[in-house]
């Protein structure tokens, strides 16, 4: 009996293991939860993207929920949301604010003008300096602030239609003032 | 041979001096120091398995610019390493501090030496006692 118990062990041991590593290969390695969930959502005063001498800034939206959505010319997976982004946009339930990360102006500016601009207002991070204040390390990148300030969700990747409605539309009212 | 493999000793020395980081050096030697051994232990997050002071990716070269402004408005190592965290979490750390999640990470190699230590005690003492009983005292044979 003893025996038994004794040569079970390792084969136990075995399983556990198995279990543990089976359930790490599940996890993505490249998306990293965010520590501003639930912070208030750093502030930023860039220039406009339309316009260098204007200013867009976090407390333009101050009193109301918004989506952050970061995003770059440079970046294929923003090519790939940017429709979503737009149907997003056309239910008019929150304005977007662009982000736009380490890009050329023109490059931008032609992209929003191609392809159809989603965005409320757009500021320009030329130097990823607000970027990083964000925790931003890897574009597209949507954040959603409630209207108190206050960071609720980080989606990484290209946002989508199924990752709108599950992650973000029953925050929406959470955002609310 | 030998000055083959002199050459090939040397060529690996001068491997470090092929630096990724453009930008020059701080007139202070101590912070430099600070400075290289503050993003040697950063990771870099697009190019997971390499430090901030490794990457020639972009992130890493304004996180490297951070770290570096940090350190000239005299802010500590503690301080530089809670503005990345804050923002990062402390999955940029290679070295994650010890906390409720990790501690068992920290405490595994101790562990783990204290349950072989256990198992190898019990077996010596297992065979110490069958020995006795088989009237060889002493345990003069080495059967295992």
């Amino acid at each position: 009996m003893k025996r038994i118990i004794l040569l079970s062990l390792p084969i136990a041991l075995f399983v556990v293991l198995v279990v543990f590593f089976y359930s790490g290969l599940q996890r993505d390695p490249s998306v990293i939860p965010s520590p501003l969930i639930g912070k208030p959502a750093p502030a930023f005063t860039l220039e406009s993207l339309a316009d260098p001498r204007a200013q867009v800034g976090s407390l333009d939206f101050r009193g109301r929920p918004y989506l952050l959505n970061v995003w770059a010319t440079w970046c294929g997976g923003c090519y790939q949301e940017h429709a979503v982004l737009l149907s997003i946009a056309r239910e008019n339930r929150l304005p977007l604010v662009g982000l736009n990360w380490r890009d050329e102006r023109g490059k931008a500016q032609r992209w929003l003008e191609e392809l159809g601009n989603p965005y409320a207002a757009v500021a320009f991070d030329g130097d990823g300096r607000a970027a990083i204040d964000w925790g931003v390390y890897g574009a597209p990148e949507t954040f959603l602030v409630s209207a108190a300030g206050v960071v609720l969700h980080k989606h990484i990747g290209p946002m989508t239609a199924e990752a709108w409605q599950r992650d973000f539309v029953p925050r929406l009212g959470q955002a609310e003032p | 041979m030998i000055r083959l493999l002199a050459l090939l000793l040397v060529l690996s020395a001068a491997a470090p001096a092929a630096a990724i980081d453009s930008e020059p050096a701080f007139d202070d030697p101590v912070l430099q120091q600070r400075y290289e051994r503050l993003t040697q232990e950063l990771r870099c997050l697009v190019c997971q398995n390499q430090s901030i002071a490794d990457s020639n990716a972009t992130l890493a070269a304004d996180l490297r610019r951070e770290v570096r402004r940090l350190l000239a408005e005299g802010r500590t190592d503690d301080e530089v390493r809670a503005f990345v965290t804050g923002r990062y979490g402390d999955f940029v750390l290679y070295r994650p501090p010890v906390t409720q999640r990790t501690w068992l990470l920290w405490a595994a190699p101790a562990l783990l030496l204290l349950v072989g230590l256990g198992i190898a005690a019990a077996i010596v003492s297992r065979r110490a006692r069958t020995a006795t009983a088989n009237g060889i005292a002493g345990g003069d044979e080495d059967e295992a």
